[in-house]
């Protein structure tokens, strides 16, 4: 398989009253095309900041350093050819852009000049670079990179504050559909309409022109999840997308990310904290510790034999149906 | 420290606080600069100001010294509106988490008392109180008050009715903790930030509202205020417009330098708020 | 003998001007130092019971006994007295605090209200209660939003434990807490009830957890009493409806075993 998306590198520092902390440290990780990546870890350990920078979304003040390549197809990502910009710091990293077809494209994905090697974060910020420059760096230059909303559809953990509370639900899926598919207005509350089906909310037309207070949680995730895949994006992320539902409302979401990413060939990053529910959806685990990634594998490999002590501990802390219960192991040691 | 540094980094908020600064050492340096009585007679009447270098803004029409009435009446203005704004704010805070904490008819009752002094307008009420009660520092401090505390009361009430709905108030009354603790101990102190929010307003107005009773004659006759200088002005205004021009200069500055600082003080915590 | 005996419960809230039924004719009873899981999806009425039983809500009908009295005949200074003996625990701590509060204080009100210690014995009071919970007596001076998730809720136990209640509601006590950390405060839970002989009302919508750490469960739907009895063996084998869609919906970690 190729890969859809290449991170090498990756580090992240917020600041935080007058402090640099540190969020991701170094990561470096292929998204392969068509794949289900799981990147599981506790409070703290950056899985969110690692979403948010592949999307591009990171706060402004976020200092940035290595790199997110992306290999989109010509036709999906890019409208005119690019031009090489210039090379910052070359000692610290390269401005991972390059024109159509050049050597760097061609070699790196070994597929043709049909792919473009494109980078949103073409910028490579350590702590030597001041001021402005690392803010402006984290700009997705429009047109020449993935398009949030186009080719990255995003799930944000609460529906409430991701949706316009004083906008009809349909009109929020509509200008997706409007703004990256070139549709008209009519056509795009057609395809809204479509997608409200797809994601199974009971009575679709009725929803399309109802607002975000009048759905229940589960409803307003799958209102979400119709939002993100309304331009067909090449790339699904689910950022602690169920988190804040009930395990039933929950298992629903999941089963629908899964058909919709299986239907449409998306690729697919879903962050979570819990590594069960992960394993149930997900190719392939990473999992995140402070800020670093402890370990990397096949979801089988992760689940039966984990190499790292931490992933081990993530699995004897589940507490499945099948576990032995707490009671009689404090029960046998009394 | 943050808040100081990202206070002065605001340079309005800066102007305001000089200004500010500014009127309190005119204030505590009146009896100092002029210890004797700002309303003896101090030359010959209607002198224009820079002709005599003892009496640099010149004499009213008594011959009073204008810059001592003038340091003086800071004094006034200031003691006069921070009290009457500090008492404005306090009895609109404990109405406000009075009604809001307690609800049901001690609401309605609170609510419907300040709806009743917000009916008439403020300005009025205290001119009222002030004519019945007879004018002196205190009795205009109450007036002022008793028009201006409806606002705090409202928005006090209204951030209650929030806070009360948080689980840590669950929380203390799951302890046993008695309802006036949980109101004035756990929910009153985090109601307060938008109330003071308002106090830069508040104090403005009490300073505005304590020169307009001055200019009518409603002052305390013993004090020299800045609105008494300008009422003491309006008769000669053709001759001698700066007896009037400089004790209302004076006011507007003041005015302006508490809006400033106030403006400051709310971005500055609003800045903090959005980061944490 | 029941330490808890609820009967007939009954609440309706009003949505949208239709009266619709949060707890519905809700019957349990808790003994001494058991566990007494309320699980169910969002809406089913959990929360809703924990606060009828707190007297944080007034039911419309029903009884509760607590320690053999009628607890919904106490008020003023009575129920407040009462209180001591029936404690919570919140889903998120940093919320169930006052956020300007330091440790000490939240620890210092449960004894300075209900007399348990007088003001210069609190401080030790206070360094025992941390001790108790496997915190640093150092830790009484910081501020609850300075320290971290899982600290917060050990002080949120130690503040319900502080006035030796019988009963302890946990809402969603662990729900928010990372794995690894929620083990650990499970744990601490369990030494507590083996220790002083507390009661757990506890609510969760985990099927995982429940079956760790209670000894009985009721599965709630819309309000109702769907199903209940012994948390293993409802778990394992669920009569009702929304018992069968819970347990099937729980993330199973499917490892093959070699």
């Amino acid at each position: 398989m190729t890969a859809l998306l290449s991170i090498s590198d990756l580090s992240v520092r917020y600041r935080r009253d007058g402090v640099e902390v540190p969020a991701l440290k170094g990561i470096s990780l292929d998204v392969l095309a068509g794949e289900r990546l799981a990147i599981i870890g506790e409070s703290g350990s950056g899985k969110s900041t690692l979403a948010l920078a592949v999307a591009g979304l990171l706060a402004r003040g976020a200092k940035i350093g290595g790199r997110v390549d992306w290999f989109l197809p010509a036709s999906a990502g890019a409208k005119a050819p690019l031009s090489v910009l210039p090379d910052i710091s070359p000692s610290r990293g390269e401005i991972g852009s390059s024109a159509a077809g050049s050597l760097l494209a061609t070699s790196k994905i070994g597929e043709g000049g049909d792919r473009q090697l494109i980078s949103p974060l073409e910028g490579e910020m350590s702590g030597r670079t001041e001021g402005g420059a690392t803010e402006r760096l984290l700009l997705m230059p429009g047109g020449n990179t993935p398009r949030l909303g186009g080719d990255i559809g995003f799930v944000f953990q609460d529906p409430s504050s991701s949706l316009d509370p004083v906008m009809p639900v349909g009109k929020q899926i509509a200008e997706v559909a409007r703004t990256h598919l070139n549709l008209s207005w009519p056509q795009a509350y057609a395809k809204a309409a479509t997608l409200l089906e797809r994601v199974r909310l009971p009575d679709p037309d009725t929803a399309l022109r109802a607002y975000p207070h009048q759905l229940s949680g589960g409803q307003k995730q799958r209102v979400a999840v119709a939002a993100a895949i309304a331009a067909g994006p090449k790339l699904l992320i689910a950022d602690e997308a169920t988190s804040a539902l009930d395990t039933i409302v929950q298992a629903e979401i999941v089963s629908l990310i899964r058909r919709l990413v299986s239907e449409d060939g998306m690729t697919m990053l879903f962050i979570s904290h819990d590594i069960a529910l992960a394993a149930t959806l997900a190719d392939r685990i990473a999992v995140l510790r402070h800020g670093e990634l402890v370990e990397f594998g096949e979801t089988g490999q992760i689940l039966n034999a984990p190499r790292h002590a931490y992933t081990r501990s993530l699995l004897a802390a589940h507490l499945g149906l099948e576990a032995e219960p707490l009671l009689d192991r404090q029960g046998a040691s009394a | 420290m943050n808040r100081l540094r990202r206070f002065l980094r605001t340079p309005e908020a800066v102007a305001g606080a000089i200004i500010l600064a500014l009127l309190v050492v005119m204030a505590l340096a009146a009896p100092l600069l002029f210890p004797g009585d700002p309303q003896a007679i101090a030359g010959p009447a209607l002198l224009p100001p820079f002709q005599a270098w003892s009496l640099p803004l010149g004499t009213d029409r008594l011959g009073r010294d204008v810059l001592a009435e003038l340091f003086h009446g800071a004094r006034t203005s200031l003691a006069v509106g921070l009290a009457a704004a500090a008492a404005a704010l306090l009895i609109g805070t404990v109405v406000g988490t009075l009604a809001g904490f307690a609800g049901g008819l001690a609401d309605e009752v609170l609510m419907r008392i300040t709806d009743a002094f917000q009916t008439v307008p403020g300005f009025l009420l205290a001119l009222a109180f002030v004519s019945i009660v007879g004018p002196s520092l205190g009795v205009v401090v109450a007036a002022i008050a008793l028009s201006g505390w409806t606002g705090p009361a409202r928005v006090a009430r209204a951030e209650v009715l929030s806070i009360r709905e948080r689980d840590y108030v669950a929380g203390a009354r799951v302890i046993g903790m008695h309802p006036l603790e949980i109101a004035f101990r756990e929910v009153l102190p985090n109601a307060l930030p938008p109330v003071l929010a308002l106090s830069s307003v508040i104090v403005a107005a009490a300073i505005l509202t304590e020169a307009a009773l001055s200019f009518l004659g409603l002052g305390d006759p013993n004090r020299v205020t800045w609105g008494g200088m300008i009422a003491e002005g309006r008769t000669v205004l053709r001759t001698a417009p700066f007896l009037s021009i400089v004790p209302g200069v004076a006011l507007v500055l003041t005015v302006l330098g508490v809006y400033l600082t106030g403006e400051g003080v709310v971005e500055g915590t609003a800045v903090r708020r959005s980061l944490s | 003998m029941s330490m808890l005996a609820v009967s007939s419960l009954a609440k309706r809230y009003h949505r949208g001007g239709k009266p619709f039924a949060a707890v519905d004719d809700v019957s349990f009873e808790i003994g001494p130092a058991e566990t007494l899981a309320l699980a169910g999806p969002s809406g089913s009425g959990k929360s809703t019971i924990a606060r009828l039983v707190l007297r944080l809500t007034e039911p419309d009908a029903g009884r509760i006994a607590f320690e053999g009295a009628d607890f919904l005949a106490l008020s003023g200074a009575a129920l407040r007295a009462r209180r001591a003996r029936l404690q919570m625990v919140f889903q998120d701590p940093l919320a169930a605090f006052n956020p300007r509060a330091t440790v000490a204080r939240v620890l210092d009100d449960p004894l300075r209200i209900h007399n348990i210690a007088s003001r210069a014995e609190r401080p030790r009071r206070i360094a025992a209660l941390l001790e108790r919970v496997g915190l640093d007596a150092n830790l009484a001076t910081r501020a609850v939003h300075e320290i971290s998730g899982g600290q917060r809720q050990r002080v949120a136990i130690a503040r319900a434990i502080a006035t030796q209640p019988s009963l302890i509601v946990l809402d969603e006590a662990v729900s928010a807490l990372d794995v690894s950390v929620r083990g650990q405060i499970l744990e601490l839970l369990l030494d507590l009830q083996r220790q002083e002989r507390i009661a757990y009302l506890f609510i969760s919508h985990d099927l995982g957890v429940i079956r760790a750490v209670a000894h009985r469960v009721i599965i709630l739907d819309a309000g109702r009493i769907a199903e209940s009895g012994d948390a293993r063996a409802v778990i394992a084998d669920p009569q009702s409806a929304i018992g069968k869609a819970l347990v099937a919906a729980t993330p199973r970690l499917t490892r093959n075993r070699p």
